[in-house]
């Protein structure tokens, strides 16, 4: 097989930085933003982190906080305390022009039953802020 | 395609070196720091950061748009279940397209070469990322993915996907289309069981449908949910190994290549 088109190619290790389930990769990030962030703001350690996460996103707030004192262990925002806040899903409607409630990606217009809502709300997952010292 | 994190190399472990050596000086100095003021008030305060969890995946996934695009390169990003036949539905494709224009793969899978090994006995060179626990790919990934592979202009270029029809919808590698694969011999209710990767894509593959008369899945209530989800999702039937209604999506490719 060596004679095949890239069986000499090989993939760097290291060049990967995910983790098993999606919530632990997107950890990571949070755990990289506040590194980022105190380097920048002079900052030494995080006490408390606020997360906005939509109920349209693909994220489980369960997950997050089931995952977040292993994805913070040895990093400056060890022992911190994590506050989610969940988001609204909230539509426009194509069709008709009217706002309405999401509570699922396919909800149809509540108004006209058209199937063409465009997600205004709710696909959020961000840092909000941080409590630091 | 690295601009971003700076490891310009294909190996970038001296990088992720000097990162973690930074992260501990940073652990380090807290804790000195700790100790110093201890006993001392230590005041708290609210900083605003606002910032997408997802924000240094995307922006490597711009860097890669922004490649594609400048080098006419038009990549796919091929997500499914595991088993739906996406490396059959390649190897097929780049068996009915490859006298046209290049053709490259990246493939993703948690272990193993066997996918691209399959790729490259069709003559089209083929990366495989071994993801290990990850349960998808990354744009940082196929940024590094492509100075490894060397994809020539005006090509085609694959990007098959771990087999996940959950993780892999939130990252976005660069490409043009997400396309989904879903065979009939999973259930005909999967776009409203596993929503966000059906509203992400915008093509839907239903494969295996030589198997129709065996198995209990109706395409039309597949169909149904599908738009439910996404009204504008495009949608081709076929089969991969028979080549039934094949030149549709064949076509759909050539099209815009």
């Amino acid at each position: 097989m060596t004679n095949l088109p890239g069986a000499d190619l090989h993939w760097p290790e290291g060049c990967m930085a995910g983790t098993a389930m999606h919530e632990l990769s997107l950890l990571e990030n949070v755990r990289e933003i506040l590194e980022n962030h105190a380097l920048q703001q002079n900052f030494s350690r995080v006490t408390k982190v606020t997360l906005e996460i939509g109920k349209l996103s693909c994220v489980e707030p369960e997950a997050l906080r089931f995952g977040f004192d292993v994805a913070m262990k040895d990093s400056l925002a060890e022992n911190a305390e994590l506050i989610i806040t969940e988001l609204n899903g909230l539509g426009l409607c194509r069709q008709c022009q009217q706002q309405i409630e999401m509570e699922t990606l396919h909800d149809p217009c509540i108004y006209c039953g058209s199937p063409f809502v465009t997600v205004i709300q709710g696909a959020e997952m961000k840092i909000k802020d941080l409590c630091v010292i | 395609m690295c601009g971003i994190c700076g490891c310009g190399q294909t190996n970038n472990t001296t990088k992720l070196k000097s990162v973690l050596g930074q992260n501990r000086h940073l652990i380090k100095h807290e804790h000195s720091h700790h100790g110093h003021v201890h006993g001392h008030h230590e005041t708290e305060r609210l900083v605003k950061v606002e910032q997408d969890l997802l924000s240094k995946n995307n922006a490597y996934a711009e860097q890669n748009r922004a490649y594609f695009q400048q080098h006419h390169i038009f990549t796919l990003n091929l997500v499914s279940s595991p088993g739906a036949g996406k490396t059959t539905l390649l190897v097929e494709t780049i068996k009915a397209l490859k006298g046209r224009f290049p053709i490259a793969v990246i493939e993703g899978d948690q272990q193993t070469e066997h996918d691209a090994d399959r790729i490259r006995a069709t003559g089209v060179p083929a990366l495989q990322i071994n993801t290990g626990r990850a349960c998808h790919l990354d744009a940082h990934g196929i940024g590094h993915a492509l100075m490894v592979l060397g994809v020539k202009d005006h090509s085609l270029l694959a990007i098959e996907n771990v087999g996940n029809l959950v993780c892999p919808s939130s990252f976005d590698l660069g490409e043009a289309h997400k396309v989904v694969v879903l065979s009939v011999t999973e259930g005909d209710d999967k776009p409203i069981k596993y929503p966000d990767m059906f509203h992400a894509a915008d093509l839907m593959l239903i494969n295996k449908t030589d198997l129709l008369p065996y198995v209990d899945f109706d395409v039309e209530r597949c169909i149904h949910y599908a738009r439910q989800v996404n009204p504008e999702i495009q949608i081709i039937k076929l089969s991969a190994t028979k080549g039934d209604n094949f030149s549709a999506w064949t076509d759909w490719l050539a099209q815009r290549i």
